[in-house]
């Protein structure tokens, strides 16, 4: 290592790009380790959406059905229960589900579904995943008077009205979620998928 | 000097490739393998769902991969090519049991999602061309790739049946040359007609096998045009890296 | 610690001293400044090791060790994972660039005779992790549950049965089973996921640490801590950093350019890296017509081949591993590079590489009658090298080299009439010449020529 004259500006340049050009490549390389990660081929093919057939869904009656593992309910509802959508609004946190995220464009509404009746929820609390119960009776005993149908989770007692959206003051914030879906004929649900102008409206 | 020559055969071997050389006679035809032919690989699948997909499964295979892969739309997938209410993001699999294979054909049919992999496309091709009438074989059928087999001839309506040369002394001469099963060196010639002309069978199992050879791995048509961006990155940092090398080596005398 | 450094780097300094760890071991550690090609591949060798336990990792999340569920989880790996393929491709070949890695570091050091002393105990380290590096690819062949990785272990872990006594219990014992099974398969997968890698970071730490407290060796063999400046700077040293630092950017630049070669175009290696046998689910009932080692085993395969009884062949194999690890006290001639050795030195080294390599290629092939004298043949040069190497760590009197020529010719044919028969009579002593020319070129022009003199080493380093 004798004397001489180091041209230190070619030295950091040098250094600089090729630091760059290193970085940028590892970052590449990142890439495809970070993406095993996400759900793989299977994942997404279980995931895949569910169809349903609703012409034996009684009028307020539930049924519940698989969707990416979660349990996804369908309520067919009565006049009565969706003329009791409104008197309760005012207890709500966010009647008209602008707070809420991850929900369709036609949530956005006091039924909360495509057809007034129909009702789709996934049935997950939002507060801390429990799954609710299904309280469609007016003033059970242990709800109180006030109770004009919905759904009650054990766990830390939120309550939901009959559209899934929650009342003020509960340990949840966010209405229960409304899967994207959408009817293949009058009587069959595809759940997982919308169309596209229902996406956007 | 014997041994000489002996040893030098053995140096001369060392640089040949080993990979299908000692599983048993090898392959009697020779095809070339082309999984860039998308439209080869669309016939293969359609061969392959309608002939082979009854029995054989590819229970590794998704139907929706080979769509997208081979430029099929999911639609055209569901309504020409999955037979059974399956859904798309579903593998290939076959309804029927291990154990009802066995049952059936005496060993249960082999899962051919890897099968060009651990056989070769050679080795396939040749099997696929190798059935032939032998009256001593159980079902009347034998295969020369796999003597024995208990596979039925699959596709005999398109190729017809054919049997050894010189096995029968007043084989019909009229199909001794018509290049059925690849001219000369087939030791086949053809006993009854089927759908496809010789030319057109070939093509058909050739189209088969390529299916398979993408089954056997679907990143295969990713991994090349992978690679390249790869390979011109790694020239680009070596050329930074050479330099700067160069530069920092200045000081070292 | 002369200009104290300040900011965060100066608080964690107080606390533990990374500035002094960096200096010692990189900015002030002085290396020679004659490195060539050979000196590559210890900083790649680690390169891979990462490279394995990363991409090892993200496998592991995936795979399953359940012999029903093995096959298809490496299957779902390259098909329904996203990027599986490229994260499985590059273990699987990372697993063979390691050993062909390693294997050029070893010959490096036996070139440059870095195993001499004060380097021991690195070479005792280097080859503690040889032998784990090759317990780990072994377990981690079975895993994938393919005819190869089966029927591969089931061989292996037989080699325990031969020995004496203990051998079939022992078998027993490692493979949890009767024969190779899930257990083996559970047991296999911990070890090769967990306690394998454990042990093998620890043994690359000492190694490295055991290097950087000598020095290293350089392609003159010259101890460049023997001349040092008025700072006590080696005057043959220059810092590791920056000069090697970016030296080795470039080696780790161009393998990877190969190793993406082979990886994005030719993972299977034609056969060699992924076997196509190994396509084929595992399979207790058939065996595979062909079944062969993957080719970093086969040198040491073929040894255990040559000899026609197990437990003796087992032996054999044992010791051909075993006696590179006495190295160190086998050739204690003072020179240490090659450079300076004597012609005969030169080709000792360049036959026993031939050796080693056709004794690989032979345990790719089928057993012929022919193949198997070879696979002896080429043992006995295996084990001679050794030996002659042993001779060759002085100057001997011509006496002496005869003597031991005609030793060793008598004991290769005394074991030739031994184990002779009828049927292959001929081929044994058509190729009991290959030993004989071997020991004749090597000891006979030693007592008669001047080919086993070694040349006067200089002070300095050169170029």
């Amino acid at each position: 290592m004798s004397e001489h004259d180091v041209d230190a500006g070619r030295r950091n340049m040098l250094r600089v790009s090729a630091s760059v050009v290193g970085v940028v490549g590892g970052a590449a390389a990142l890439i495809p380790f970070v993406s095993t990660m996400s759900p793989s081929a299977k994942a997404l093919a279980a995931g895949a959406p569910v169809e349903v057939d609703i012409s034996k869904l009684e009028v307020g009656q539930k049924i519940q059905v698989e969707w990416r593992r979660k349990p996804v309910w369908i309520v067919r509802r009565s006049d009565e229960m969706l003329a009791n959508l409104g008197e309760v609004e005012a207890k709500l946190r966010d009647p008209s589900s602008e707070l809420s995220e991850m929900q369709p464009p036609f949530a956005q509404n006091s039924n909360r579904s495509i057809k007034p009746e129909v009702l789709v929820l996934v049935g997950i609390c939002t507060h801390l995943g429990c799954s609710p119960t299904f309280r469609p009776e007016l003033a059970p005993a242990d709800l109180g008077p006030e109770w004009k149908g919905g759904f009650y989770c054990p766990c830390h007692g939120s309550r939901f009205d009959i559209s899934g959206r929650v009342y003020k003051n509960m340990p949840a914030n966010d209405n229960l979620e409304v899967p994207p879906y959408k009817y293949l004929s009058d009587n069959v649900l595809r759940i997982g998928e919308m169309d596209e102008e229902q996406g956007v409206a | 000097m014997k041994n000489i020559a002996q040893i030098i055969g053995l140096l001369v071997l060392l640089c040949a490739n080993n990979s299908f050389a000692a599983a048993g006679a090898g392959p009697i035809f020779h095809m070339n393998v082309d999984t860039g032919n998308q439209k080869s690989l669309q016939r293969g699948a359609k061969t392959f769902v309608n002939y082979c997909l009854s029995c054989h499964e590819a229970s590794y295979s998704r139907y929706n991969r080979v769509a997208a892969d081979l430029g099929i739309s999911e639609a055209n997938m569901r309504d020409n090519m999955i037979f059974t209410d399956k859904k798309i993001g579903e593998t290939m699999t076959v309804a029927m049991t291990a154990e009802q294979g066995k049952e059936w054909f005496g060993v249960t049919p082999p899962d051919l999602s890897v099968k060009a992999r651990s056989r070769g496309a050679d080795w396939i091709y040749s099997f696929l061309k190798s059935f032939y009438l032998d009256e001593k074989a159980a079902r009347g059928i034998n295969n020369k790739m796999l003597a024995g087999t208990s596979m039925p001839h699959v596709l005999w309506e398109l190729q017809g049946f054919q049997k050894l040369k010189g096995d029968d002394q007043h084989a019909d001469e009229s199909h001794a040359d018509d290049g059925h099963g690849g001219g000369d060196h087939s030791p086949f010639v053809l006993a009854v007609d089927g759908q496809l002309s010789a030319a057109e069978y070939d093509r058909t199992i050739t189209d088969l096998v390529n299916f398979l050879v993408y089954l056997s791995e679907p990143a295969q048509l990713q991994r090349k045009s992978v690679g390249i961006g790869v390979l011109f990155f790694l020239f680009t940092l070596g050329v930074f890296a050479y330099f700067l090398k160069k530069e920092y080596w200045k000081d070292i005398h | 610690m002369s200009n104290k450094a300040g900011g965060i780097i100066g608080w964690i300094d107080d606390r533990l001293p990374i500035v002094g760890f960096f200096e010692d071991h990189l900015s002030k550690y002085y290396t020679p400044k004659n490195f060539n090609f050979w000196y590559f591949f210890g900083s790649l060798a680690l390169l891979v090791l990462v490279l394995q336990i990363v991409t090892g990792v993200f496998l592991t999340m995936h795979y399953k060790p359940d012999a029903e569920l093995a096959f298809a989880s490496v299957e779902y790996i390259m098909r329904d994972v996203e990027w599986g393929w490229l994260i499985r491709y590059m273990h699987s070949t990372g697993a063979s660039a390691f050993f062909v890695v390693i294997y050029l570091h070893m010959l490096r050091g036996l070139m440059y005779g870095s195993f001499k002393e004060p380097r021991e105990l690195i070479w005792l380290f280097g080859m503690m992790i040889y032998l784990c590096l090759m317990a780990e690819a072994f377990m981690g062949y079975l895993l994938p549950w393919g005819q190869m990785s089966y029927w591969g272990a089931q061989v292996i872990v037989n080699l325990f049965g031969t020995i004496p006594y203990i051998g079939e219990d022992l078998a027993i014992w490692i493979r949890g089973d009767y024969v190779v099974s899930d257990a083996t398969l559970s047991r296999f997968f911990a070890l090769h996921v967990v306690a394998v890698p454990i042990v093998l970071l620890g043994l690359v730490l000492a190694h490295i640490a055991a290097l950087h407290t000598v020095g290293s060796n350089n392609p003159d063999g010259v101890e460049i801590k023997k001349n040092k400046d008025a700072n006590g700077v080696p005057v043959d040293g220059i810092p590791f950093h920056p000069y090697y630092t970016v030296k080795d950017i470039v080696g780790v630049v161009v393998f990877l350019f190969i190793f993406s070669l082979v990886v994005f175009f030719a993972p299977e290696m034609g056969g060699y890296f992924l076997e196509h046998a190994n396509f084929e689910p595992a399979n207790p009932l058939a065996t595979p017509e062909h079944i062969a080692p993957v080719w970093y085993f086969t040198p040491f395969y073929t040894v255990l081949r040559a000899i026609p009884n197990p437990f003796f062949g087992v032996v054999a194999m044992g010791a051909a591993v075993i006696i590179l690890f006495f190295l160190p006290w086998i050739d204690k001639n003072k020179v240490k590079s090659i450079r300076y050795r004597s012609t005969l030195y030169k080709a000792n080294l360049f036959i026993f590489l031939g050796a080693f390599i056709w004794l690989g290629y032979l345990g790719m092939q089928s057993v012929t009658p022919m193949a198997s004298q070879m696979a002896l043949r080429l043992s006995e040069l295996y084990f001679l090298f050794f030996a002659v190497l042993g001779i060759y760590s002085t100057q001997r009197s011509a006496a002496y080299y005869l003597f031991w020529f005609v030793a060793f010719v008598a004991i290769i044919s005394v074991y030739d009439v031994y184990r002779n028969n009828a049927d292959i009579a001929a081929l044994t002593w058509q190729t009991w010449v290959i030993p004989v020319a071997y020991l004749f070129i090597t000891l006979v022009l030693a007592a008669f020529t001047n080919l086993d003199q070694d040349k006067p080493v200089p002070e300095r380093v050169t170029g």
